[in-house]
């Protein structure tokens, strides 16, 4: 039986008529995770995992939802329904659905690397996965969190003696944050920028350990920035908030920066190649995990992660969805600032 | 090794120009002369010769990382560059060796005298001490495509800082440098900084660092206001072949093109000729295959050029000439800081004395005025050539791209043009990867209105479009795409762009019959609908029936 169908509006559930993570307005939402492409506005109840509230409410506003601790089931038309910590960002999970013994599980957005920030990835066995596969090539191998953030460190560090700023693109929701709780702090202050700061409140809210950071707006003493390290989205690039911040360095911290054309073509100097999705080895570990016999495979490299797993005798195919940006291709130079920005 | 590549990585992200230049010299002041050495010669743009076979590299890099060979092309066409994509599939080092680079440098020329077996098994061996940006480099190595995102001039003016010696002179001594399979040592990095030489000559067959034009394209009314009256110039054709100097010390000839490339040996008359000059002269000047008194087209040359052995035959059907439009030294003298005129009244007797056929003189086109000179540049399609050069005859002889002594400028004719449709695209490489940015073009085989009418396809381009056209165009094939072939997709025909191009020559090898030259794109026209595109008549139209044979039989 088909626990989940791929319909005009998103992600389905005939037995327990509900929508996963849908992009057109539906009666009931069931929601993995807090970014704008999976959590949109307009459906008439949500239903998200505990800790996904702060943000729902944060960015939807006065909507009709419920939440529901990970692990705790609830069942609806006869399907059983809980959460799983998907490590992706706060707040973020799997969805785990059950009628008369058949289990699916829709992954959302996940990582199995480290994050200070949110539970960990919790493989959950089933019959039928649904997976993402954003980074879904063997060229996506991320490099050990320490290391990468001993680089971003260093890379702070050397700016800072030279007295420039540090700017670091990096998303708002959940990336920011990572970032935060994973740097050396005492390198210099830490300054945000206006779409990062109050996300950053909403963490603390929730008990996520942040060291002290500055709204930009409030920072007045501008020699302050001289040593900081400035975490932006992607979209103030170029934009003339960052004159504020004279002979600034700047870098990216997304998964896209794993290949140098990607970097080069934003014309920016560093890449770190810093990501909130599994990458390949990461994906294969999950799918493995769940002993999935049936894997659906939603946005990203899905052509690949198919015929990848069809060779390994695993019976995959493709949900098409909107959730990411388009079929193959990392953000171009620009569209990282569109609703792409929050997915990558 | 490990610094070299982490120059490597962070010239790859410098923007700036000063940064770039600091972080050079910063690298050749710490290392040893011997591993300086090798990184100039890369720097400045040198390549040896492949060392392994990419099909070797690949099939280990497959090996070591059990990719199956679809899963590998996919991973390629996402990077774009096959040396990254090895590096990013390979799996992790398992340790950390630092060899110098030198060292580095003489195990890797070692390659190429092993058996494939042994090849991979060094190889093997190396990555596995390797992190991602020193198999990187290595791999570039090997395959002799490591290209730095720094200019020669910044090469140029680093050493000048560590050497603290006038740029020029550090110009002069790096020609050549680069040159064919040169093993850069020590000895070779310390004479590129040690101290300025008096006697100021040049030694062997060095040649000078050649002096490049700038474009020229200010309509004719106000030449005589930005470059004062044309008898205070020297016009001359602009010759479409290849830039050479030809260099004759110490009884001997050597042929230098602009790439800084030794060519003596692909050009035995020029070879022959400068036997003919006496000792210590040095002749800037253009070669081309002249052929019933006037220059063949550059596809001619570029056959000859492509050929392995130079037989009688071909030296019958495409003989060369040096066409003279310079003289550097004379009497072993560095004549570059004379004018203009001076140097060339000098050549004209240089090359009357040496009376050889494949050394004559780039004529001087003289006019009363900038009009007369324009109505002359009409004439260069049917002659050959691809307009005019400006020099100011009390002008020095610059080095490189500079305008401090003076300035040559090349007047060239508008390009031809065609409005084609585009019907194929390919994901680009380096900083275009995962966009498509390399198209194919077509032309109607019929006249409009004609029944079953169809696109053939006649030349590709990449340039010519700005980034935002770039991500439209990009958009637009994804959304139209009809089929994929590898990296390649066909697209339903809609749009068409103006193309630009330099020649244009009949051609068996491509379907449509021409062959064209530097393809490029002039414009996106929003405008024409798909059925005004040219047609194939059209191209063969601008074939001018008075070209001679374009190809060597």
């Amino acid at each position: 039986m088909n626990l989940v169908i791929a319909r005009p509006e998103g992600l389905y559930c005939p037995a327990g008529d509900f929508y996963i993570d849908p992009w057109r307005p539906v009666e009931r939402a069931v929601i993995t995770h807090g970014h704008s492409d999976h959590a949109r506005w307009g459906h008439a109840h949500y239903l998200a995992a505990e800790p996904c509230l702060g943000i729902l409410k944060a960015r939807l506003g006065h909507i009709n939802v419920q939440g529901l601790p990970y692990g705790q089931t609830l069942e609806h038309h006869g399907v059983k329904l809980s959460f799983h910590p998907a490590g992706h960002v706060l707040g973020s999970a799997q969805v785990r659905l059950e009628v008369n013994g058949e289990v699916w599980v829709a992954s959302g957005d996940y990582k199995t690397q480290y994050d200070p920030t949110c539970l960990p990835f919790e493989p959950v066995r089933c019959d039928t996965f649904i997976t993402e596969s954003t980074f879904g090539l063997p060229i996506y191998r991320w490099q050990d969190p320490t290391e990468l953030f001993d680089q971003v460190n260093a890379w702070w560090r050397a700016n800072a003696a030279q007295g420039r700023p540090s700017v670091l693109y990096c998303y708002a929701f959940g990336k920011a944050q990572r970032i935060l709780a994973s740097i050396d702090a005492s390198i210099g202050p830490l300054i945000m920028h206006g779409a990062i700061e109050p996300l950053n409140r909403m963490y603390r809210e929730q008990g996520v350990v942040l060291p002290e950071t500055r709204y930009a707006g409030d920072v007045e003493d501008r020699t302050l920035a001289k040593t900081g390290l400035i975490l932006a989205p992607p979209s103030a690039s170029g934009s003339t908030w960052l004159r504020r911040f004279p002979d600034y360095a700047e870098a990216f911290a997304s998964g896209w920066m794993q290949v140098r054309g990607n970097r080069r073509r934003r014309g920016i100097e560093r890449g770190f190649a810093l990501s909130d999705h599994a990458d390949w080895p990461g994906l294969n570990w999950a799918i493995e995990q769940t002993g999935a016999q049936n894997v659906y495979v939603t946005h990203g490299a899905t052509d690949v992660l198919v015929r990848y797993l069809r060779d390994k005798g695993l019976n995959a195919q493709i949900f098409k969805t909107e959730y990411g940006d388009e079929d193959d291709t990392p953000p171009a130079s620009d569209d990282a600032a569109s609703p792409a920005e929050d997915a990558s | 090794m490990k610094q070299f590549a982490a120059l490597y990585e962070s010239l790859d992200g410098m923007t700036a120009n000063n940064a770039r230049l600091a972080a050079v010299v910063d690298y050749l002041r710490n290392a040893p002369p011997e591993d300086a050495a090798w990184a100039v010669y890369f720097l400045a743009g040198g390549k040896p010769r492949q060392l392994v076979p990419t099909r070797l590299l690949r099939e280990l890099a497959q090996e070591l990382s059990g990719l199956p060979d679809w899963l590998f092309d996919e991973c390629y066409h996402a990077v774009g560059d096959l040396a990254e994509t090895i590096a990013l599939v390979l799996p992790p080092p398992t340790h950390s060796v630092d060899i110098p680079l030198a060292q580095a440098m003489t195990q890797l020329l070692a390659l190429r005298l092993l058996n494939p077996p042994q090849q991979q098994a060094e190889l093997r061996e190396m990555w596995q001490a390797m992190d991602r940006w020193q198999r990187l480099v290595s791999i570039k190595l090997i395959t002799g495509s490591l290209r730095i995102g720094v200019s020669r001039l910044t090469v140029t003016r680093a050493l000048a800082q560590i050497g603290k010696l006038d740029p020029k002179e550090v110009a002069q001594r790096l020609v050549g440098y680069t040159a064919g399979q040169a093993a850069p040592d020590a000895s070779h990095y310390l004479a590129l900084i040690a101290p300025p030489d008096e006697t100021g000559a040049a030694r062997g067959g060095q040649p000078y660092p050649f002096f490049l034009a700038h474009a020229y394209a200010q309509p004719l009314d106000v030449m005589a206001e930005q470059l004062g009256p044309s008898d205070h110039w020297q016009v001359e054709w602009k010759w479409d072949g290849i830039r050479a100097q030809l260099v004759k010390r110490a009884g001997e000839a050597w042929v230098w093109s602009r790439g800084e490339e030794l060519v003596t040996d692909r050009f035995p008359e020029l070879t022959a000729a400068g036997m003919y000059l006496p000792d210590g002269t040095v002749i800037d000047g253009e070669i081309v295959v002249w052929l019933q008194d006037r220059v063949a087209p550059f596809s001619i040359l570029q056959q000859r050029i492509g050929r392995k052995n130079l037989t009688a035959r071909i030296l019958q059907q495409a003989p060369v000439v040096l066409l003279a439009y310079d003289l550097l030294e004379w009497q072993g003298q560095d004549w570059r800081q004379r004018p203009q005129r001076e140097r060339r009244a000098q050549l004209q007797e240089v090359v009357a004395a040496c009376n050889s056929p494949a050394l004559s003189l780039s004529p001087l086109l003289i006019a009363p005025d900038w009009p007369a000179y324009a109505e002359l540049r009409t004439q260069s399609r049917a002659l050959g050539v691809e307009g005019l050069m400006l020099k100011a005859q009390a002008a020095q002889y610059g080095v490189g791209r500079t305008k401090d002594v003076g300035t040559w400028w090349k007047w060239k004719v508008d390009p031809y043009s065609i409005d084609a449709v585009l019907i194929y695209a390919q994901a680009g490489h380096g900083r275009r990867a995962n966009l498509y940015t390399d198209y194919t073009f077509a032309v109607w085989d019929k006249p409009m209105g004609a029944p079953d009418r169809m696109l053939v396809p006649f030349a590709k381009a990449y340039s010519g479009l700005t980034d935002e056209e770039i991500r439209q165009v990009d958009a637009l094939v994804r959304k139209t795409t009809v089929e994929k072939f590898g990296p390649v997709r066909s697209i339903t025909p809609s749009q068409v762009f103006e193309l630009g191009f330099e020649g244009i020559a009949a051609s068996t090898r491509h379907k449509s019959g021409v062959a064209v030259r530097f393809p490029r794109i002039l414009r996106w026209r929003h405008d024409k609908p798909l059925q005004e595109a040219n047609t194939l008549a059209d191209l063969q139209e601008l074939l001018t029936p008075a070209q001679p044979p374009s190809s060597i039989a």
